[in-house]
C-alpha cells in the first residue's frame, strides 16, 4: 500500500493531542462536546479531500461523520465528561473506513423508526443514522459493552479512483 | 461559523434572514429562540430566508420542523425562501420538501400569506 499523505498533513494542522497515527489510519480520541463534533467533521474534510473525494463526496462524508459525532456525544456519551468519543479514518483499498465509537448506553438500530414515514415527518428528531445511510455505501452499527461503534464506509470512484490506479 | 438572524416586516410578514450554519448547539437555538420569541409577540406570517445558509445538519433540520409546527399550532404560516442547492436536497431527501411551502422570489412569498 502507498503511504498516505492525508496522515502527515492532518497531523500537522491539528492542535490536540488527540491525534494517533500509524499507517493509514488516523484516528482521534475526544471529549464528549460539541466541539468534538466540529474536530470530526473537519477532520472529514480534510482526510476525504486528500484521500481524493470530489467537493459533493467530501461533503457528503463529512456530513455523515457529523450525524454519526453527534449521535454519539448526544445520544451515546450523554455529554458526560468520563466517557469519550474514539473516532478513526482508515483507507482500505478504494475505500475509506469511518469508525465512530461512543460508550453510551447503546444503540439497536433496529429501533430507530423511518423518519420518512408519514407520522414521523414532522418529528424533530431521528435522522441522523438515515442521513449517513445516504451518504454513504455502508454503514454498520457494533455493540461495544459499552458503547456503540458505527462504521462507515465509503469507496472512491470516478477521477479519484483513476487517480488511485495511476499511482 | 454558526448562524446570524436579523428580522425584517414586509406588509405584515415577518422575514427571517438567516446566515451561516444551522447546527447543533447555537445555530439550532438561535432559530429556535427568533421563532419563539416571534410567535410569542404575535407574529403569525414568518417568511425564513436560507439563502445565506451554507450548511444545515439533522439537528437544523429538525428546528426547522419544529418551527413549521410551533408557528401551524399557532394558526400561522411558516414558509421558506431562497433554499441553496444543499438545504434544498436535503429538505428533498429527508420528504420535508414537499411539507413546507418553499418559495425562491421574496415579493411572491410575501404576497402568497393569507390576508
Amino acid at each position: 500500500m502507498h503511504p498516505v499523505a492525508f496522515s502527515v498533513r492532518v497531523a500537522y494542522e491539528d492542535p490536540l493531542n488527540s491525534l494517533k497515527m500509524t499507517g493509514d489510519r488516523v484516528s482521534y480520541t475526544l471529549d464528549s462536546t460539541l466541539e468534538s463534533v466540529n474536530t470530526a467533521e473537519e477532520a472529514a474534510v480534510r482526510i476525504a479531500s486528500a484521500v481524493g473525494f470530489d467537493e459533493d463526496e467530501t461533503q457528503k462524508i463529512s456530513m455523515a461523520v457529523r450525524e454519526g459525532a453527534v449521535n454519539a456525544v448526544l445520544h451515546g456519551n450523554a455529554y458526560d465528561p468520563q466517557k469519550k468519543l474514539r473516532i478513526a479514518f482508515e483507507k482500505k483499498g478504494s475505500s475509506l473506513v469511518i469508525t465512530i465509537a461512543d460508550e453510551g448506553k447503546g444503540l439497536d438500530p433496529e429501533k430507530i423508526p423511518d423518519p420518512l414515514a408519514p407520522e414521523n415527518l414532522l418529528k424533530q428528531s431521528g435522522r441522523g443514522v438515515f442521513l449517513m445511510r445516504t451518504f454513504m455505501d455502508e454503514v454498520r452499527f457494533r455493540s461495544l459493552h459499552p458503547g456503540t461503534e458505527i462504521t462507515l464506509l465509503k469507496q472512491v470512484r470516478g477521477a479519484a479512483a483513476a487517480k488511485e490506479r495511476s499511482k | 461559523m454558526n448562524i446570524k438572524s436579523s428580522t425584517r416586516k414586509v406588509n405584515g410578514v415577518t422575514i427571517v434572514d438567516l446566515s451561516g450554519r444551522i447546527t447543533l448547539g447555537e445555530g439550532s437555538v438561535v432559530l429556535r429562540d427568533t421563532v419563539k420569541d416571534l410567535v410569542g409577540r404575535g407574529s403569525k406570517k414568518i417568511l425564513l430566508n436560507l439563502g445565506d445558509v451554507t450548511y444545515i445538519d439533522s439537528s437544523g433540520i429538525g428546528e426547522l420542523v419544529s418551527a413549521f409546527t410551533t408557528v401551524r399550532n399557532q394558526g400561522g404560516e411558516l414558509k421558506l425562501l431562497n433554499l441553496t442547492k444543499k438545504v434544498h436536497d436535503l429538505l428533498q431527501i429527508t420528504k420535508l420538501y414537499t411539507v413546507f411551502d418553499v418559495r425562491d422570489d421574496e415579493a411572491a412569498a410575501i404576497s402568497s400569506f393569507s390576508r
